[in-house]
């Protein structure tokens, strides 16, 4: 689960990690407000008005922008920002809607790092990681200069340590800011890691750390992902999702218990497991790459879906317009076939099947599965195979003259 | 012969009053498997269907059934220390089920285990496993079956199986099954970014395994683990590995149901396991109906 900036930064102050005054605002009023505030506050009129997306990349999308000429600056930028559709290298040509801004006091620095924290699972240890490289594209310098991100891996039983936060202190070259930005580095460090540990984070990045004139330390940034299997110890996550940001057929999917993610293709999968619903993916595209045939979603139901949750699935598939034909794909293991195959009926009679079905069936309770639809008097291609489906199914689209 | 599990393994079932637990304990038993008890704390006294013991504490259950392998149908939040409750009783095998164990719980689990590992590699001994979580188990067919996976579509025999997915390993066993052959254990390592045994803890016990005379190996997109396989083919496996990698469609960023399986900056992508497995003298199969095929193409 993703969070904004703002929301980010306000779980920050809780841990007492540095970061600028700031306010948000879902208004241009409450912009020029919060501006307003921020000058009486802080004895300057400099503020930055910040678009909050989830997506990163935001100041060079132009969401951004700095008012050095106070309140009604920070007022004609809110107006420009706010409601714009943000394009960014991570939200995709169409760019994501502005809808939250955070308005923040602008800040003098005189140097910008990268800090990342992540679930290192090959070393199955948090790492940290460091570079002087900040403001700009991670991955970029990942992949061109790794030498200059360094990398700490923390022992959970005795947690981070100060040597290892002197490490990459000394390693970033803070001494030249003074021994103070050193052990000021090294106090963020620990309250960063607190927050990573007890807010079950799964990311945290800050990009950029910043050294003000005055040698303080500072998160500029605040980038949270909160590991998703730990939401049942915070009740507080349902507060901090913004659904705005999110597909709303994957939410929709989430609230029915099911895994979805859309995708770009026309052929509609319903298959139990999340590895069989990527192999699924990969057949479909494999079979039918040639033929402008391609998965338009990745399904799993699980394991233990209810007829309901699979009417549920079934019913997104059907109401979808760009799909052309449909592909059920279960190997039932603690998923009964017969559940499947009444819910897929179900869902069929009540929507209507308007395209072609193709349904490949086996495991558990296999023959009552198929004998519900065959007595359903649905139009239902069955398969033997999986490859002996993806064929039915880039046939049936291509038979439908989809491109 | 087997891997992990066989006729002498006797199973504690963590979580035995619970639906999942309760119903798959049942399962288990119609296959063959030995329960020889089941743990839920307060309820201990019990008997589950009248005949298996229930005990409030693992500690317990070891003592009086001389359980030497446990199987965890706990909930998520309990979930990590019923794998910690079992390893501190001296299990050697921990299998967890359970889906949906937050990261963090499982960094410390993880700690604990290795360090317990090495205390007992340093001692000569024999050390403990954990395969999962989020896993469907490991079953040796005719022998053994611990887990959720479907018992019937499995056939004993000499191939290996060892799987990130539980749905493409009954894939797998179904077509090696339609194609008459065998397998001697199949290993579902499970889905989550921090687990238990990994590819190259699976493979190596496959190779010492004179039973066991070919593997198929069916990773996803996400993290390195079919990286460091592909190296323990390269460098200690000479029996032939037929390989499967879901997730070459997959977009980057997006979490394919697994926590694990993401493709994140760029790494993890399915093209760069392909490559490294082919490297390897690995086989990979072009698509996920061809795995047993592949495998049987390689078998002399």
């Amino acid at each position: 689960m993703k969070i904004h900036e703002y929301q980010g930064k306000q779980i920050f102050a809780k841990y007492g990690v540095p970061i600028p005054k700031g306010y948000p605002a879902f208004t241009v009023d409450e912009a020029e407000a919060a501006a307003k505030r921020l000058a009486t506050e802080t004895g300057s009129p400099v503020v930055v008005v910040k678009a909050q997306i989830h997506a990163g990349g935001r100041g060079k999308g132009g969401g951004v922008k700095v008012a050095k000429g106070g309140a009604a600056e920070a007022r004609q930028l809110a107006e420009k920002i706010l409601g714009m559709q943000l394009v960014t290298h991570q939200t995709g040509p169409e760019g994501q809607k502005v809808r939250r801004l955070y308005i923040e006091q602008g800040l003098e620095m005189v140097t910008e790092m990268y800090l990342g924290m992540v679930v290192d699972r090959d070393k199955r240890r948090i790492a940290f990681m460091a570079s002087t490289e900040g403001g700009v594209d991670i991955e970029h310098v990942a992949e061109h200069t790794p030498e200059k991100i360094l990398t700490v891996h923390v022992d959970p039983t005795v947690g981070l340590a100060a040597y290892q936060s002197r490490e990459l202190a000394f390693g970033l070259g803070l001494m030249k800011y003074g021994e103070e930005t050193v052990s000021k580095f090294v106090r963020l460090m620990a309250t960063l890691y607190e927050a990573f540990v007890k807010e079950d984070c799964s990311l945290l990045e800050v990009n950029p750390l910043v050294v003000l004139k005055n040698g303080d330390v500072m998160a500029l940034d605040a980038k949270i992902n909160f590991d998703d299997n730990a939401e049942f110890r915070h009740k507080n996550w349902k507060e901090l999702q913004d659904k705005d940001e999110e597909d709303p057929i994957e939410l929709e999917a989430a609230q029915a218990g099911l895994n979805y993610v859309s995708l770009d293709g026309n052929v509609g999968c319903l298959v139990n497991g999340a590895g069989l619903a990527m192999a699924t993916m990969d057949i479909i595209k494999h079979a039918g790459e040639a033929h402008g045939v391609a998965p338009a979603n990745f399904l799993d139901v699980g394991g233990g879906a209810t007829q309901e949750q699979v009417t549920k699935a079934f019913g997104m598939i059907l109401k979808s317009p760009k799909v052309k034909a449909i592909f059920v794909n279960i190997f039932g293991g603690i998923m009964k076939c017969d559940v499947i195959a009444n819910g897929v009926v179900a869902a069929a009679k009540e929507l209507g099947l308007k395209v072609p079905l193709v349904v490949r069936l086996e495991g558990t309770n296999v023959e009552l599965g198929r004998k519900i639809l065959t007595e359903s008097g649905l139009a239902i291609q069955a398969a033997t195979t999986m490859a002996d489906g993806a064929k039915k199914i880039v046939d049936a689209v291509v038979a439908g003259g989809a491109k | 012969m087997s891997i992990l599990v066989g006729k002498n393994t006797k199973l504690l079932v963590q979580g035995i009053t619970g639906g999942a637990g309760s119903f798959h304990a049942k399962q288990m038993i119609e296959y063959g498997t030995q329960v020889v008890g089941g743990v839920t704390p307060t309820r201990g006294g019990e008997k589950f269907e009248g005949k298996v013991p229930v005990f409030d504490t693992v500690d317990q259950a070891v003592k009086a059934t001389g359980a030497n392998a446990s199987v965890i149908f706990v909930p998520p939040p309990g979930a990590a220390d019923a794998i910690l409750e079992a390893f501190d009783a001296g299990l050697e095998l921990v299998i967890c089920i359970t889906e949906g164990i937050p990261s963090m719980d499982m960094l410390g689990v993880r700690r604990v285990l290795e360090a317990m590992q090495a205390e007992r590699r340093v001692a000569g001994k024999s050390i403990p496993r954990l395969v999962g979580p989020n896993c469907p188990g490991v079953i040796t067919p005719g022998e053994c079956k611990i887990g959720i996976m479907p018992g019937h579509i499995h056939k004993a025999g000499h191939i290996g199986v060892v799987s990130r997915s539980g749905t493409l390993t009954y894939e797998a066993v179904g077509q090696l099954t339609a194609l008459g052959i065998g397998q001697s254990t199949c290993v579902g390592i499970g889905g989550d970014p921090v687990s238990g045994m990994d590819f190259v803890d699976v493979l190596e016990l496959f190779q010492a395994d004179p039973d066991t005379h070919g593997v198929i190996m069916i990773g996803e997109i996400g993290g390195g683990a079919e990286e460091r396989g592909a190296q323990f083919i390269k460098d200690k496996m000479t029996k032939p590995v037929a390989a499967f990698i879901a997730g070459t469609t997959a977009p980057p960023g997006k979490r394919m149901g697994h926590a694990g399986a993401i493709i994140s900056g760029g790494k993890g992508t399915a093209s760069a396991k392909i490559d490294a497995l082919t490297a390897a003298g690995a086989k990979v199969a072009p698509t996920p109906s061809d795995m047993a095929s592949t495998l049987k193409s390689m078998m002399k």
